[in-house]
């Protein structure tokens, strides 16, 4: 019997098409535009001006609080703007265009690709060297990785740590191949984990669509008794951090608690194997891979792609554009967001770029809620989704955060199953942000 | 048979008797005292609760008239000041008189000047799309046309032009009642003073990007020339974030910016035509 | 839609299932049982399930398009679901006016009026059915006898459901239910459906087929009819073994009268049910419960309709009462 998680979650088709296409390094594309806000909290301060010549892994803009991640030059070549454009938020926020001309790597990274297994640095070197580098949670969070990583920030001991390799969004293959291609710099980045937060156990939660993956790392920690890999049953949403916890562990985060409350940390294989280059090679967060994927993309791949290419490169490796595109997700197709066009740079949280065909990216029509309670079954977090939408529409915000509408970790479990079609995440997003701004003022 | 009868009517009115006089022994109980002015004063306000007092609705405002000593901070913008110092009268305290004041909304992308580049697909909210995208068009800061100042306006002042597909105030149903303002995720309405043939000029932009940006995502954006600042005769005309923003106190409705706007961002209404008009200085919305 | 890229919040993909789907389904898993009724009741049956479907059909085109003045609603297959589980709640051979009338109460009175599909608190078919039966009662009673002029419209002749007669027979006195039961249909043409009763819920084999099929397809959850039956089960054997004499055996209540039809399908019935797991459980249970009381004290020799009617109400409160568990509470 597979672990997994007890309550809700659901069987989505899996549509992995390019899960048997290595990660390819594309060449650069002509010019780069790195947004600012690529991560949770403040934004870092540019500290590069116009017509600036800057290298491959150049520190661009630096963090100013606590919560903050340093930004680095993807790319060498000259700053041509800096100014506002339209990022996958929707929204223009502030960026730096770089026009690309070559790939000078600035002094002291070790670009050469052999594995360096020795860890000879301290907890402190280590740590300053993740913040140096600007690495953040590349699941998604975008959580800056130092101020997770600094245990005493905690009142409570870590006791474990959490490798989520589960990808559980459709589509999306980055994390799978990352396990397949690069399993002895996990192990390594997973030793640097432990090393840090002064602990000796280690799990790999992968789900058991990838048996693969799960093969080639249990190889590969045989020889390590801290280190586990646990296969896990496949359903949706297993990569949430609270459900994969629970899947292995048991343990249930309490709302408004941290996984670290339980003595647990969870990282995600990407920000493993960003925080192995970053210590063990001296490489900023630069990179990172992105699935190209979709039905009528001709080539589904993974890439090794520089941070602030533009969807349109990408796209353009992948075989082109088809015609009929209805929508460009930045992400899974689950929880990725809708982007407004081609122009778009992939950004730390970039994991993968989905491209719909028209007659898939346009809803059904909306109907009647008839009750069915599919939305309670499906529910990860044991919410009423069709109560906090009702609650929501009627402007009843007290009441919706009554019901706990804080709890919602914006799945989309709820809107999937609803037969009526009925758009309850979309509801509740707006119910939690009412209740944010009602916090705030 | 008879017995049966009275016995049935007998234990019924024993019983509604005895709950009666429970009642009123709990009622009594219970009883909130409350000055009985705020009842009277209830009934004048116009009964829509529509917040525009800044309160959850009119019993709180009455309340709070009857009950603060100093009421000069409440005011009820849709009964207009016959109305509150009729109230005032009342209550024996003074209220100061205001300007009464309409919604404007600072925006005219219209269809045909400001043309959508992708497609919303979702629930017909301003607010919820705004979480998913800033707009369908390129500027970030204009009307969405999804009618959420629509549905929270409780005086059916306000209306969607299918035509612009942007919302347009009633002038006559408009009581200034700040719902729209407030309900609106983009600041796009504000309240302007109100006088008597609604003669008022505006800037109808809230765009902040450079001109060029402006001005390639809407026809009748604000490019922040600052023409029209350079023009006025009375300084009421503050430049911001390549925006102007006309000051109402300042204004003195000499229409001189309305003339040298070259987007036609700035709106005149209630005026009487000109007779030398160009087509694009003088949309007159209403 | 013209092809400008299309922009809306995720999830960017949705299930199959739509509200047409899952109401056809529970059509389809209906047919078994209306099959039977056609060989049991012939001809008068078939008119019975026709004329309701189409007057609960037309009349909620009428309604909609002329009363309310919204979009009509007739193709997602509901009205379609009302009439004929409508029809299978009525006796063979009814009088047509009735079955309109019936139709009328159901989606005018019971469904529309409170807003229509989703918002109705009663099972509208349950609806129809009770208010014939409280106002008709000679005719809603009028149990055609099975296999006999079948090829005929004309009144059929009346015989009595397992249910009736044993009503009758108890009231009567002097008479234990083993004489009782010797009179009667046996077992397997009870499983079957060769016994005298409303034409939909006879036959016992159909409708759990097409309960499984639901549960299949995930359209219902096991909850209801398993809670529904079992509570039916418990009761009925304690009264059974306090007092074997007067009161039949669990297997023939659960193999006579409405409770497979109510349990699989009208208990069952999204709107009017709870939406949590353990609130299905109680509702259930609650079914069950008054379906055996109004059986062994009420008037009626039947109380399944009344049972899901009487549970109907309390849905609200349940709802409100039961919550499902919240991750990490």
């Amino acid at each position: 019997m597979l672990k997994t998680f007890p309550k809700g979650g659901l069987h989505i088709p899996d549509n992995k098409l390019s899960e048997e296409s290595p990660i390819k390094t594309i060449p650069l594309p002509k010019i780069v535009q790195i947004p600012i806000a690529q991560h949770i909290g403040t934004p870092p301060e540019i500290i590069v001006k116009r017509r600036v010549r800057v290298r491959t892994g150049q520190l661009i803009a630096k963090a100013t609080s606590m919560i903050s991640a340093n930004i680095h030059s993807p790319v060498t070549g000259m700053v041509m703007k800096i100014d506002n454009f339209t990022d996958a938020s929707g929204y223009k926020k502030p960026a730096i265009v770089v026009k690309v001309e070559e790939d000078e790597w600035v002094d002291g990274v070790d670009t050469d690709k052999s594995l360096n297994e020795n860890i000879d640095y301290s907890k402190e070197e280590i740590l300053s060297k993740i913040k140096d580098a600007g690495i953040v949670g590349l699941g998604g969070a975008t959580f800056p990785s130092h101020v997770k990583l600094n245990v005493d920030n905690y009142s409570t001991k870590p006791e474990l740590l959490i490798i989520n390799g589960v990808e559980c969004e459709p589509f999306l293959t980055a994390d799978h191949r990352l396990m397949l291609e690069k399993p002895k710099e996990l192990i390594v980045g997973i030793k640097i984990i432990l090393k840090v937060l002064g602990i000796k156990k280690a799990v790999i939660g992968i789900e058991n669509n990838k048996p693969d993956a799960i093969d080639i790392l249990e190889k590969e920690v045989k020889t390590d008794p801290g280190i586990e890999v646990s296969a896990l049953k496949v359903k949706y949403p297993q990569g949430a951090e609270k459900q994969l916890i629970k899947a292995i562990t048991g343990k249930e985060v309490p709302f408004g608690k941290f996984p670290i409350d339980l003595g647990i940390i969870v990282y995600n294989v990407g920000t493993v194997f960003a925080i192995y280059e970053a210590v063990q090679k001296n490489i900023p967060l630069i990179k990172r891979v992105v699935t190209v994927t979709g039905k009528s993309i001709p080539d589904p791949s993974n890439f090794w792609v520089r941070l602030g290419t533009p969807v349109q490169h990408l796209l353009d490796m992948a075989g082109g554009i088809p015609e009929d595109t209805g929508k460009i997700i930045n992400g899974g197709p689950m929880m990725g967001k809708a982007v407004k066009d081609f122009s778009i740079p992939v950004t730390k949280g970039t994991s993968g770029i989905l491209l719909m065909p028209q007659r898939d990216s346009i809803r059904g029509e909306v109907q009647a809620c008839i009750r069915c309670s599919k939305c309670i079954d499906v529910c990860p977090m044991g919410l009423e989704p069709y109560l906090l939408m009702n609650l929501t529409e009627k402007v009843l915000i007290d009441r919706a955060k009554k019901e706990d509408i804080m709890m919602c970790i914006e799945c989309g479990s709820c809107s999937y199953i609803c037969p009526s079609n009925r758009p309850l995440l979309d509801y509740i997003r707006l119910g939690k942000a009412a209740v944010k701004n009602e916090l705030n003022s | 048979m008879s017995d049966s009868v009275l016995y049935t009517v007998g234990s019924l009115s024993g019983l509604g008797f005895l709950s009666s006089f429970l009642l009123y022994l709990i009622a009594n109980k219970f009883k909130v005292f409350e000055n009985p002015k705020i009842d009277i004063v209830e009934e004048m306000l116009p009964g829509a609760n529509c917040g525009g007092c800044g309160l959850p609705g009119c019993r709180s405002l009455a309340q709070l008239l009857v009950e603060s000593e100093d009421i000069s901070e409440f005011y009820c913008p849709v009964c207009g000041n016959d109305k509150m110092k009729e109230i005032a009268v009342l209550l024996d305290k003074s209220i100061p008189e205001r300007k009464p004041q309409i919604a404007v909304l600072l925006c005219n992308g219209t269809c045909d000047a400001r043309k959508p580049v992708t497609t919303y697909d979702g629930p017909k909210s301003c607010r919820i799309s705004d979480l998913s995208i800033a707009s369908d068009t390129d500027c970030d800061y204009g009307c969405d046309g999804f009618g959420d100042c629509v549905a929270v306006c409780a005086f059916d002042a306000i209306h969607i032009d299918p035509e612009t597909n942007l919302p347009v105030v009633d002038p006559d149903k408009c009581t200034g009642c700040n719902a729209c303002v407030l309900e609106c995720p983009k600041d796009l309405l504000e309240l302007r003073p109100k006088n008597k043939r609604n003669l008022k000029i505006y800037v109808a932009c809230k765009n902040e990007d450079k001109g060029g940006i402006a001005l390639k995502a809407c026809d009748n954006a604000c490019i922040g020339c600052s023409k029209c600042a350079k023009i006025c005769p009375k300084d009421a005309i503050l430049m911001q974030n390549f925006l102007a923003y006309i000051e109402a106190d300042k204004c003195t409705l000499c229409r001189k910016c309305v003339d040298v706007c070259p987007t036609g961002s700035i709106i005149e209404t209630g005026f009487p035509p000109k007779k030398v008009k160009k087509q694009e200085s003088a949309v007159v919305q209403n | 839609m013209d092809s400008k890229i299309i922009i809306s919040g995720s999830p960017h993909v949705h299930t199959n299932e739509s509200v047409k789907k899952m109401m056809y389904k529970v059509i389809y898993a209906l047919i078994p049982a209306l099959l039977i009724s056609f060989y049991v009741f012939g001809l008068s049956a078939l008119i019975l399930t026709v004329i309701a479907i189409a007057s609960c059909m037309i009349f909620e085109y009428l309604i909609q398009k002329y009363l309310m003045k919204i979009p009509t609603t007739i193709n997602d297959g509901s009205a379609a679901l009302t009439g004929l589980l409508l029809a299978f709640n009525l006796p063979a051979g009814l009088p047509v006016w009735m079955i309109i009338t019936g139709s009328l109460v159901a989606i005018g009175i019971a469904k529309l009026s409170f807003g229509g599909l989703g918002s109705n608190i009663f099972n509208p078919a349950l609806v129809g059915r009770v208010f014939l039966l409280i106002s008709f009662p000679v005719q809603m009673t009028n149990w055609p006898k099975v296999f006999e002029n079948r090829l005929s419209i004309a009144d059929a002749v009346s015989g009595a459901t397992p249910l009736g007669y044993m009503k009758e027979a108890l009231r009567d006195g002097n008479i234990t239910i083993d004489e009782i039961m010797n009179k009667l249909p046996s077992y397997y043409d009870m499983l079957l459906g060769f016994i005298g009763g409303s034409i939909g819920e006879i036959s016992v084999i159909a409708l759990v087929l097409g309960g499984i099929y639901l549960l299949w397809k995930k359209v219902i959850t096991w909850h209801i009819p398993v809670s529904m039956i079992l509570s039916i089960v418990i009761f009925s054997t304690i009264m059974w073994s306090i007092d074997p004499l007067h009161y039949a055996n669990p297997g023939f209540h659960l193999m006579t009268g409405g409770i497979m039809l109510g349990a699989f399908f009208m208990a069952t019935d999204l709107v009017t049910s709870p939406m949590d797991n353990k609130g299905k459980l109680i509702f259930g249970a609650g079914i069950g419960l008054i379906t055996m009381l109004i059986r062994y004290w009420g008037a009626y020799p039947e109380g399944v309709s009344f049972a899901i009617l009487i549970m109907n109400a309390f849905v609200p409160l349940i709802d409100k009462l039961l919550k499902p568990k919240r991750f990490g509470a």
